[in-house]
């Protein structure tokens, strides 16, 4: 005879609400990260290195997962990170958020709190003031997603 | 509902030349837009906090273009190279088009 514990039907029963959140937008049933990092670059490529992605490597709690980015820059007028876009590739939608920087902020860093639905990939892509683009991508399993369902 | 006054964590003095370091954090929802009402099933609307701006003297030294899936209670922290006093403005943009603002004042010496 089948046998069902009750964490395992809590769990069918979880999914089944998010899966039907997000088949109701279609728009965003396919995740766009591709698209967002092509529309934040022109279609540029990012070199590695440079940005740090700082993130627990599991998260606890998908709600509210740690998030702080730091490119290496001298942050002078001539010399200064402009904008970070940060994309999350298994998220209903991608993108996260983007820090704009100004020679002003004194070093190209910021943290902040983002969700994450599952166990996925996060990229954060720098773009520096002389047009060129940074990457790096980590990822981060995630115990209990931040799905809200 | 949940008010929405703005925290922030900012120093009052720093040296010149410095770099600071300022936090931030505002009580709000943050709804994706993803969440379904339980009881009729329907999606309920998407309503957070898009923008965060820090401006010093006027100008804007840090901005932050938030998507939904930024954390319920957005935590903001970032810098400021501390060239002379002033003024710090911060304003949050929510999506139903209200606007909440804090302003600090910097001595440096």
């Amino acid at each position: 005879m089948k046998h069902i514990t009750r964490r395992q039907a809590l769990s069918i029963g979880g999914c089944a609400v998010a899966a039907a959140a997000i088949g109701i937008q279609p728009a965003y049933a396919a995740n766009n990260q591709q698209e967002l990092i092509d529309k934040f670059t022109g279609g540029k490529s990012a070199t590695e290195g440079r940005v740090a992605l700082d993130l627990p490597q599991i998260a606890e709690n998908g709600n509210t997962v740690p998030l702080s980015v730091s490119v290496e820059s001298p942050m002078t007028k001539d010399d200064y990170v402009k904008r970070v876009l940060v994309v999350a590739d298994a998220n209903p939608r991608a993108d996260v958020a983007t820090f704009n920087f100004t020679p002003s902020s004194g070093v190209a860093e910021a943290s902040t709190r983002m969700r994450l639905s599952k166990t996925q990939n996060v990229t954060a892509i720098a773009e520096m003031s002389n047009g060129s683009f940074y990457m790096v991508k980590r990822l981060v399993k995630v115990t209990i997603g931040g799905c809200g369902g | 509902m949940a008010s929405k006054k703005p925290r922030v964590k900012a120093p009052k003095t720093a040296k010149k030349g410095e770099v600071i370091e300022i936090k931030t954090l505002i009580s709000h929802k943050m709804e994706t837009g993803q969440r379904k009402n339980k009881k009729t099933g329907k999606i309920i609307p998407q309503q957070i906090i898009n923008k965060f701006v820090a401006k010093f003297n006027g100008q804007t030294v840090f901005s932050m273009d938030i998507m939904p899936a930024v954390s319920a209670n957005p935590y903001i922290k970032f810098n400021m190279r501390a060239d002379k006093s002033g003024e710090f403005e911060f304003t949050w943009v929510d999506d139903n088009g209200s606007t909440y603002s804090s302003k600090s004042k910097l001595a440096v010496n």
